[in-house]
């Protein structure tokens, strides 16, 4: 991009780096003391610098504070540089290229990268290169404010007394690329965060996963707590100066009295129990959740050798809710299927072509694609025939479109298409003698059977998802005026001229047809316009585009107007074969409890077909309800209906799960046997009304499978909502294209496919990947290992803490509640930093119950984590009172080994600091030990962190307690020596192996006995027999299988004599025997 | 990560096949199974129980005989005149009588004992300066502030020691003499030294450099802590070894006891005297106490009690075992 700085707009200095070097400081530690938790802390530090309170020396705050800090500000610093340098939205003024036109690559900003054209006004490109008339360019430019969409500009340029519309043909956004263009002038529209790229980066919603809701409402609770200990310990402090500190003030004189003294007590005890809730916390889960991010990224068996597509964690904060999964929400192509279009069949003037016989031969069209494969020769003789309608069905599909051609050689053409539907199409029509060759804003130059013809483009009314059909309008070489349309065959037929209703009916049947054997079908249509009119459509239509206030509804109306009367051509039919190991996959999941909707916008009969062959809807089912109503009443009764012979004792009285009305959740429920729901895109609509969507969303919960057919994005992303709002369970939308991106910004883990169609779904996803096979990889082995990993350290993690802080509790009803530490204020500081972060970790980085084979082995595995049993308030209950029970071991077992008691030599032991290093080290080897048992893999690399941390340990404490260390600085190091004069004693270690056993045993014995008496599945699988290890991941995971065929036609399947004998069938291979057996039956 | 890898051609993204990024490590998976629970618990049990029972040995071979001196003889005047702070100065001595049935065999160790003393308050814990009973001539004249109000003087002399905990220092001295069957009085040789950690009495407490100064002039420009009766360079009459900050007594007093219930050692009998060569023979004794202010059970008893838990656990986790998971029928899904 050439940015010329002479340019007036230039010297606006636009910043979009958040620091620069001496602000960051400063602003990034204002940043981070906003955060509640930081904030907390900085309390404390406060707190301990204050002397009559201070029951701590201010480093133990201090020092773990600053690293959290440290590591806080390191990774906001590298995302600030990562950020971009300055970068505008501009409006194209010229270019060096002829018509002033601008080739870019749009990757960065939504992952295309076909090329792409952008044009100048030729008002403004006559400015060319000239740097003195662009400076004095004086122009107003009047348009809609900043805003996050990509695909649209509205504005218009005032210049020289003209007005002139301004569309997103004129806009170069922020990121985009200029590919074969030297140079480009353009003022700036938008700046800074103003850009469409920024406006859309800052607009994403901060995805949370339910455990992170859990800890905070559990980091409230020990607040609570924490509150409560030190106010009983407040209260124990008052009683205590009341009745025997007064004995004491001869030794230690005090200046408050015995209430005032209480109040210090108080906070001193804040201080000293904080260690409830450590700062390593949030520190600790985040560094959990990168890891398994990095996993995912690492893995291979995500990675697609195909189009060289590794697996990517897009968003490194929701790993453990992949563990957690309840609904899919699918799209269907390009997601389940390949999105590798083929022009299968047609249907023109009322005669279907393409059924299987041999390839033609394209031999007599010098520019036919090679790679293009056709069935039925009596097309081509159709086409040599001269026959008008099909000539008229290729020329449009040659000229309907908005592909790209690229022609490096003369005759290699190669085209850039948006979506591969339309590059389908257009390869089919060269094929067929009709070839697109070049194009330019205003012309389309093709080779209709070897002769060169260049159509005069006139408008282009383009694609979008509500219109479901473009045109196109152009003036052949005679000069004739036509309209070409294709479009949804819905769409079409609602604006066909009454006269081809004889037609109609024909197609309608090739229609059916077509979309049983689950092809993609689009309708084509054309008319004459007369020259008068079309004069007059124009003016109006320049005068719609040029005004700013509904533009888009004007357009549309225009549109509307000239899109009727039309005449039928025929149909196409477009095969999109099934991804490799989807139906496995499908299988696997349901398996898993994982419940599948497919959301797609294909025909219910298509849809219909593809649910089959891909395990979705299964001939062992129930029944398959179709919901199709085309009002609300009907839609009501086929629900009830559907519900009625799900669970025949009726409908309960509430929906709502009692405990929980305020929240207004439905429970879950379970039917007298598989069922499968299609439902249609109208009926869909009055389904999802407020009266009507708890009626919908039971049915659709008590089917194992739905398929939504027919479906806008928007319907997309209610449903996802719909269950988010009154199912307590968390949901998963993945998709591929634009139409996916708001439902996987609905869902609570999106997933972006990396396919055919550009890269917006990857962009607004959380985890992206090349095949939808992988799902069940990310579920089943990485969701459902971070899952367990997390809840694993979070059990230990408070676990450990509560421990830790619970024996200062303890032991305030020996030092007379004076807030005197058990422990050595060093082991304090480092206990949580040192000691035992690392094994934790390890344990949080590696763990994993069952390998990955066995993950899929077992896909049952899956269901704890997706009733959160692993972690929740009960467990974490648990957790505490297992805490309160250790630190009582912890406490008592030291203080009756110690009291009274000497060592060998007569000399003394029972003192305090002889009694904290004992405490600490019978801590330090319990909760060890304890994690010995959380730990089901221990690797290397965990077995070096647990021996290494309790190796730092002793080392750390030997050097702490040397002599030298205490001569640097005596009041820092006091303990000189204790480790030595203790820890020499027998005594001193028996009571360190009492402690652990008695803290460890009681574990032992109820896990053993809830293994022996209610075993999970988890013990089961555990439990079984080595021989599954030799269980091989190739035999799960399915080698690609080119040349099956792709869909399995089905027709009249209920009445299939055949159904009961098939429905013991079940694999691939024996779906596609069905369809041989079928097809026998007329 | 950042590193750039300068792999290129078609798999050029391909993530690596390491052990560690395919989770793939090599590791062990430990399961609780019956076989390696059951014949754990039961080991433990015995070793625990042979643990208790050798501990339990020990301890019944140690004898031990406790004294409270408060009420006992005329004591308790002492007691009483002690109870107002203003008589610091005055001298007060008392004597006790007792005696023993057997000897006490091989080393004997005299220890003196305080009940509900709280030496583990936190302000009470924290009023002493390390730097200066180190022996730092910066400190001796300039005590730290967390001495207070221990620090100086009403006339803003130094102490030394300051401090809360070395006000406080016990300072009762005990005599004891054993009454021969004979009727003849031997006084009973007590080594007043050796009593703490080889660390405290050579690292941790130093006196300040000497220089050739006499402890008394090094002390100079200090005095000594308000309750105490002698300077600290004075503490010993009968060693000037033993004076200063590495006095014995001080600093087995100085090591603050964790609980509010203590035993302190005051002396070793001395068994190079003829008399006392086998240890402390039984008859009576008397303690003379110069007013100025047991071994335990534990350890073999909380074993033999873990002992017989495990067992206990462990034969309930047989039965368990044996009447629900041995078939593994709990195993089939």
């Amino acid at each position: 991009r050439e940015y010329n700085r002479s340019f007036k707009y230039a010297t606006n200095a636009i910043k979009t780096s958040k620091y620069n070097f001496f602000t960051f400081l400063p602003l990034n530690l204002f940043e981070q003391f906003q955060r509640i938790a930081n904030a907390y802390f900085l309390v404390l530090l406060v707190l301990q610098l204050i002397p009559e309170i201070s029951s701590l020396s201010w480093f133990t705050t201090v020092v773990p504070l600053a690293l959290v800090l440290t590591v806080t500000a390191a990774k906001d610093a590298t995302d600030d540089i990562v950020m971009f340098l300055l970068q505008a939205d501009l409006l194209l003024l010229s270019s060096s290229e002829p018509l002033n036109l601008v080739y870019i690559e749009t990757a960065e900003l939504d992952g295309e990268t076909n090329l792409k054209v952008k044009q100048a006004l030729p008002v403004t490109g006559d400015l060319g290169g000239d740097i003195e008339k662009l400076a004095d360019f004086n122009g107003e430019v009047l348009c809609e404010p900043p805003n996050n969409r990509l695909d649209r500009f509205n504005g218009t340029l005032a210049f020289a007394g003209q007005k002139y519309p301004l569309d997103n043909e004129k806009i170069l956004l922020r990121g985009c690329t200029l590919r074969n263009t030297d140079w480009c002038f353009g003022l700036v529209l938008f700046g800074g965060q103003e850009t469409k790229l920024m406006q859309n980066s800052g607009k994403s919603i901060f995805k949370r996963t339910s455990i992170d809701r859990l800890m905070n409402v559990l980091v409230l609770c020990i607040f609570g707590f924490l509150v409560f200990m030190c106010t009983i310990l407040a209260i124990g402090n008052y009683i205590w100066e009341v009745n025997n500190g007064s004995n004491f003030t001869v030794f230690l004189p005090r200046k408050d009295n015995a209430g005032f003294s209480a109040f210090l007590t108080f906070w001193s005890y804040i201080i000293i129990l904080n260690t409830v809730v450590p700062i390593s916390l949030y520190v600790s889960v985040e560094i959990i959740r990168l890891g398994n991010s990095f996993y995912i990224d690492w893995d291979r068996k995500m990675y697609y050798s195909h189009s060289d597509t590794p697996a990517e964690a897009r968003t490194t904060t929701l790993n453990e809710e992949l563990g957690q999964i309840k609904y899919v929400f699918s799209d269907k192509t390009g997601t389940l299927t390949q999105n590798i279009m083929i022009f299968n069949k047609c249907s023109i003037n009322g005669k279907s072509y393409g059924e299987l016989k041999h390839p033609v031969d394209f031999s007599f069209n010098a520019l036919a694609d090679p790679r293009f494969v056709f069935y039925d020769h009596a097309l081509v003789e159709a086409v040599k025939l001269e026959n008008p309608e099909v000539h008229a069905f290729f020329r449009l599909l040659a000229l309907c479109h908005t592909v790209m051609a690229e022609e490096k050689k003369e005759g290699e053409l190669l085209y850039q298409a948006q979506s591969p539907d339309e590059g389908a199409l257009v390869t089919a029509a060269r094929n067929f003698g009709f070839v697109f060759r070049s194009r330019t804003p205003d012309s389309i130059s093709i080779v209709e059977m070897g002769n060169q013809r260049s159509y005069e483009l006139l408008a282009i009314l383009d694609f979008n998802n509500v219109r479901k059909r473009m045109s196109v309008i152009v003036r052949s070489p005679e000069g004739k005026l036509s309209l070409y349309c294709k479009g949804a065959d819905t769409i079409i037929y609602e604006r066909l001229h009454q006269s081809c209703s004889k037609l109609m009916d024909v197609t309608t049947e090739h229609l059916n047809e077509f979309a049983g054997e689950g092809l993609r079908t689009l309708a084509l249509a054309y008319k004459d316009l007369d020259e008068e009119y079309f004069n007059q459509w124009r003016q109006r239509h320049h005068e719609a585009s040029t005004s700013l206030e509904d533009k888009d509804s004007k357009l549309d109306e225009l549109y509307e107007e000239i899109e009727k009367d039309l005449l039928l051509l025929g149909a196409t039919a477009i095969e999109d074969k099934l991804q490799d190991g989807v139906p496995q996959t499908i299988e696997q999941l349901a398996k898993a409890d994982i419940k599948i909707w497919v959301l797609t916008g294909d025909k219910q009969e298509t849809a219909e077909n593809i649910g089959y062959s891909c395990n979705l809807l299964r001939e062992e089912m129930k029944d398959v309800f179709i919901v199709s109503g085309h009002s609300p009443e009907d839609v009501r009764q086929e629900l009830r209906n559907a519900q009625n012979s799900m669970k025949p004792d009726g409908a309960p009285n509430s929906l709502l799960l009692p405990e929980e009305k305020s929240k207004n959740l439905i429970k879950d429920e379970e039917a007298n046997g598989e069922y499968g729901l299609v439902i249609n895109g109208h009926s869909l609509a009055y389904a999802l009304e407020s009266s009507m969507e708890l009626e919908f969303l039971r049915t659709a919960c008590l089917c194992k499978a739905v398929i939504c057919c027919r479906v806008t994005p928007l319907q997309k992303a209610h449903v996802v909502e719909l269950v988010k709002k009154y199912k307590k369970a968390v949901t998963l939308a993945i998709g591929d294209g634009a139409n996916d991106v708001s439902m996987i910004k609905a869902a609570h883990i999106g997933v972006g496919i990396s396919g055919q169609e550009g890269m917006q779904a990857v962009l607004s996803s959380d985890y992206s990947f090349a095949q939808f096979r992988f799902l069940q990889r990310l579920l089943l082995v990485h969701g459902r290992w971070s899952y367990l990993r997390m809840c694993k350290f979070l059990r230990y993690f408070f676990y450990k803490n509560f421990t830790f802080t619970f024996v200062h509790f303890w032991f305030a009803f020996f030092c007379g509640f004076s807030a005197q530490t058990v422990y050595d204020e060093w082991f304090i500081t480092l206990y949580n930093l040192m000691y035992t972060a690392l094994p934790v970790l390890g344990m949080s980085l590696f763990d994993q119950d069952v390998n990955d084979a066995w993950s899929f082995q077992h896909p049952q595995l899956y269901i704890p984590g997706q009733l959160s049993l692993y972690f929740s308030k009960t467990t974490f209950f648990k957790c505490a009172v297992h805490s309160w029970y250790c630190s009582l071991v912890l406490f008592f077992i030291p203080y009756a080994a110690l009291q009274d008691t000497v060592r060998d030599d007569g000399k003394d032991v029972a003192d305090y600091q002889s009694f904290a290093l004992l405490t600490q080290t019978c801590l330090l080897f319990a909760v060890s030990i304890q994690l010995g048992l959380e730990m089901s893999y221990w690797t290397a690399v965990n077995t070096f962190f647990v021996l290494g941390s309790l190796a730092m340990y002793f080392a750390v404490t030997f050097t702490m307690y040397s002599n030298g260390t205490f001569l640097i600085v005596p009041s820092a190091f006091p303990f000189i020596g204790t480790a030595r004069n203790s820890l020499n004693q027998p005594n001193v270690w028996l009571t360190i192996i009492l402690t652990s056993i008695l803290c460890v045993l009681p574990v032992v014995t109820c896990r053993f006995l809830l293994i022996q008496l209610c075993p999970t599945i988890n013990d089961k699988v555990q439990e079984t027999p080595g021989a599954l290890k030799v269980l091989e991941w190739k035999r799960i995971h399915w080698l690609p299988n080119r040349n099956r065929s792709p869909y399995c036609r089905r027709h009249q399947r209920r009445n299939s004599p055949l159904r009961l004998a098939l429905k013991m069938l079940k694999s691939r291979t024996l779906l596609c025997l069905k369809k041989k057996v079928i097809r026998k039956i007329p | 990560m950042g590193k750039t890898k300068d792999k290129s051609g078609p798999l050029a993204r391909r993530p690596d096949n390491s052990a560690f990024k395919q989770q793939r490590l090599p590791a062990w998976s430990p399961v609780l199974t019956a076989n390696t629970v059951l014949p754990f618990f039961y080991l433990l049990a015995v070793i625990s129980m042979l643990l208790g029972v050798w501990l339990l040995l020990l301890v019944q071979s140690t004898q031990e005989i406790k004294l409270d001196y408060t009420d006992l003889g005329n004591c308790n005047e002492c007691f009483d005149l002690r109870r107002n702070v203003s008589n610091a100065a005055q001298t007060c001595s008392c004597r006790v009588e007792f005696s023993i049935d057997k000897t006490f065999k091989g080393d004997v160790f005299f220890y003196y004992g305080l009940k509900n003393f709280h030496q583990n308050l936190r302000r009470y814990m924290d009023s002493r300066d390390d730097g200066q009973t180190v022996g730092w001539i910066k400190k001796l004249k300039n005590p730290s502030t967390y001495c207070e109000p221990f620090a100086k003087d009403e006339d803003g002399v130094p102490i030394a020691p300051c401090g809360a905990v070395a006000n406080s220092m016990f300072n009762d001295s005990f005599t004891l003499t054993y009454h021969s069957s004979s009727g003849r009085r031997v006084p009973v040789p007590l080594l007043r030294k050796g009593l703490t950690w080889y660390t405290d009495k050579n690292v941790k407490f130093r006196n300040p450099r000497t220089d050739n100064l006499t402890l008394a002039q090094v002390f100079e420009g200090t005095r000594q802590p308000l309750y105490w009766q002698r300077p600290v360079y004075s503490l010993d009459p009968h060693d000037p070894n033993n004076n200063g900050f590495i006095n014995e007594d001080l600093i087995v007093w100085m090591r603050e006891a964790a609980f509010p219930n203590f035993k302190k050692l005051y002396g070793i009998l001395n068994r190079a005297d003829a008399n006392f060569e086998k240890g402390l023979p039984r008859g009576n004794y008397s303690i003379d106490i110069s007013y100025n202010f047991p071994v335990q059970h534990f350890l073999p008893i909380a074993y033999l009690v873990t002992s017989s838990l495990i067992l206990l656990m462990a034969v309930v986790l047989t039965v368990a075992w044996w009447k629900f998971g041995k078939d593994g029928k709990n195993m089939k899904e």
